[in-house]
């Protein structure tokens, strides 16, 4: 198997699904003749053609807008939002139109597009380059958001968000774009939405993470003096809820780790999941490790920011004491 | 003054007709001149400094300053200057400091200035976001009988996105006294104007807000300048906004993260070369017989001197503490902020 960083297995996933399927189609701002910002769509546009590798207008709205018609149409759009703070115009589409088009129109019409971008901080990037907005996303009804944290998910992942039906929001930690390498499996290969996966197993603890938190949540295991196991859930929506009740189960003791702000997080969804579901099995609080909540800072001061390894190794600590 | 009508795509030229603007005298020439200096060694200094990992990710705006000079020179100092990310200098003119703005780009909080202390708003990254932003403080001066005025910077991109159209329209429907500036520099990172519009010009834009446009050369200091003069007293005047497409050319990265060797046709980036903005201005000066070699070096050597020191005050600046992530996002904070950052510091110094 080829080894790939993480935006390259992006790279491959849409290489793939592009050739499987005349009807998929990437578009976005700078996708086509620079191949994207990050290289992400990198020889689309040579391979396939300037038709299904489309350099938009700069307008998200429009791009997002566009797509939902695109689908009425029968094709399959692929949008890039170039990162994650300027995918925002794009919500008014997402959540008035995107997330509910199939219901308004009683399941008659299908709208299986993907929204994918880069998303998170600790890049040393001038302000808005850096947020982590599945909140947002997640939030929406009608919508399934997904986060790979490894290159092989980073393709399987995608690949199953375009051939779902549905419309997928695609988070990828770009952090981690050419630092997470790791074997992808060559060719078609499709990890379903809905699935988590155990990064490793243990039994006195939980650290639960996605995306970019989930290399913090593997180096914080290892420094703790206790059986640790890590969750990584890969997709926020549709949740495994199995898998995370199951783990919460053994270990007894959760802790939660999101870089978006605290309040109404995504991990504020996980807690309230193990509270109404698996509070018998807990032997203690469940604790959160996240963002604060503040506008995400200059970049100087941004390791404050993010959920550290030893932030992360404090709350474990603090859990393992009950 | 000429009503300037829709459509008109011939570009207002000064230096390359040999004429003179009116009401400019050796002073303002030179004074122009002056800040086209400033700012080409602001640039040029600032790449330098991302090479040698000074500064971060940096946006290059060399040969884009005739038009943020002769533009920002037609305002007055009451007059509000809204930047994007491509005039993130632009406060210069105004007395901010450099170390400032490179401290910005150092991701520093003494980057982050008070736009009142300057009237020169933040530096808007959202591309055309601030367009509304313009619109409103001129709408909100005109309701209070202020007579300053407000110019919005943005590019080409950006007449894209649907924040560009609702804050032109705005303007025009409160006939706020507005100068919607598009710096036309034919690419939005790999994106040429031909995918971005199929308008014939971007001034033609101007037409469908029901307000006059202006297409000038913009690296032709003296035109932007007349040209947007003209627009400023129209707006002073109650007459609302202008918008003005100046046509330049991007002969640099995007920024300094960017790679345009894939998308560009280089060739024509050296015949752009050729005709950058500061040397255009430099010959017309000469010709005049106004700039001489030891004025020209007096002002290089000015300049150089205000970046080595700015660089030195910004990398002065002692490093930021955690407690800044939690300054100035509210009034009155949330109690919480305060257990936060206790909880953070206790881990940071263990
Ligand atoms: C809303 C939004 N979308 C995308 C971006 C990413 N981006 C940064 S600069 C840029 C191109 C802007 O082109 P233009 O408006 O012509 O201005 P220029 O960079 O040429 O000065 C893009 C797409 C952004 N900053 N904001
Ligand atoms: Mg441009």
């Amino acid at each position: 198997m080829p080894e790939l960083y993480l935006v390259e297995a992006v790279n491959d996933a849409l290489h793939c699904e592009l050739a499987r399927d005349e009807s998929v189609m990437v578009m976005g701002e700078d996708v086509g003749r620079a191949g994207g910002v990050f290289r992400a769509t990198a020889g689309l546009r040579e391979r396939f053609g300037a038709d299904r590798c489309v350099d938009t207008p700069l307008a998200e709205a429009g791009i997002l807008g566009t797509a939902v018609g695109l689908c009425m149409a029968g094709w399959r759009p692929v949008c890039e939002m170039q990162y994650d703070a300027f995918s925002y115009p794009c919500l008014d589409q997402l959540i008035n139109h995107v997330g509910r088009y199939r219901w308004r129109t009683r399941g008659g019409m299908e709208f299986p597009l993907v929204v994918r971008m880069p998303y998170g901080g600790g890049v040393r990037a001038p302000e808005l380059h850096d947020d982590s907005p599945e909140t947002f996303y997640v939030h929406v009804p009608g919508v399934k958001v997904a986060v790979p944290s490894t290159p092989a998910d980073a393709k399987g992942l995608l690949a199953a968000a375009i051939r779902d039906p549905d419309p997928v929001v695609v988070l990828e930690p770009k952090l981690i774009y050419r630092t997470e390498r790791g074997e992808v499996p060559e060719g078609e290969h499709v990890v379903p939405l809905g699935r988590a996966r155990v990064v490793r197993e243990g039994d006195d603890l939980t650290i639960v993470a996605y995306g970019a938190m989930v290399p913090v949540a593997e180096r914080a295991a290892d420094a703790i003096d206790a059986s640790v196991e890590v969750l990584d859930l890969r997709t926020l929506k549709p949740l495994d809820e199995e898998a995370l009740l199951a783990s919460a189960a053994k270990t007894g003791r959760v802790v939660l780790v999101q870089e978006a702000p605290r309040t109404v997080g995504y991990a504020a969804e996980l807690a309230a999941i193990l509270a109404e579901k698996a509070i018998l099995d807990l032997r203690g609080p469940v604790l959160r490790v996240t963002g604060y909540d503040v506008p995400y800072p200059y970049w100087q001061i941004e390791d404050a920011y993010m959920p550290s390894v030893e932030r992360v190794v404090d709350a474990a600590r603090r859990l393992l004491a009950f | 003054m000429a009503q300037v009508l829709p459509g008109e795509h011939e570009l207002r030229r000064v230096i390359d007709e040999d004429r003179e603007v009116e009401g400019l005298g050796e002073a303002d020439l030179l004074e122009l001149y002056r800040s086209l200096i400033l700012l080409r060694t602001y640039d040029e200094r600032s790449l330098v400094y991302h090479r040698q990992g000074r500064i971060g990710t940096y946006a290059i705006f060399w040969n884009h300053e005739a038009a943020q000079v002769g533009s920002a020179h037609a305002l007055e100092d009451d007059d509000w200057i809204f930047p994007s990310y491509r005039e993130s200098a632009i406060g210069l003119l105004r007395g901010l400091p450099p170390a400032t703005v490179l401290s910005w780009w150092r991701g520093h909080p003494a980057g982050w200035w008070n736009p009142a202390d300057y009237n020169v708003a933040s530096i808007c990254v959202p591309i055309a976001t601030h367009v509304p932003h313009a619109a409103g403080l001129a709408w909100g001066k005109k309701l209070k009988g202020d007579g300053a005025v407000a110019i919005a910077y943005f590019g080409d991109g950006a007449t894209s996105e649907g924040a560009f159209h609702e804050g032109a329209n705005f303007a025009a429907v409160m006939g706020a006294p507005l100068v919607l500036f598009c710096t036309n520099n034919q690419w939005a990172i790999s994106t040429p104007l031909e995918a971005q519009t199929k308008a014939e010009a971007l001034v033609d834009k101007a037409a469908g807000y029901g307000m006059p446009g202006i297409r000038v050369d913009g690296g032709d200091v003296l035109a932007v300048y007349e040209a947007t003069r003209e627009a400023v007293a129209r707006a002073r005047d109650g007459e609302g906004p202008t918008f003005i497409e100046a046509v330049t050319y991007r002969v640099a990265p995007h920024a300094t993260a960017d790679d345009p060797r894939a998308y560009i046709d280089l060739a024509r980036v050296e015949e752009e070369k050729q005709r950058e903005c500061v040397g255009r201005y430099d010959a017309y000066l000469r010709r005049l017989g106004v700039l001489t070699d030891e004025l020209a070096h007096e002002f290089k050597e000015d300049a150089l001197a205000t970046m080595r020191a700015a660089i030195a005050a910004a990398e002065a600046e002692p490093p930021a503490g955690p407690e800044e992530l939690f300054e100035h996002v509210y009034v009155d904070p949330p109690t919480s902020f305060g257990s936060d950052l206790a909880e953070l510091r206790r881990i940071l110094d263990a």
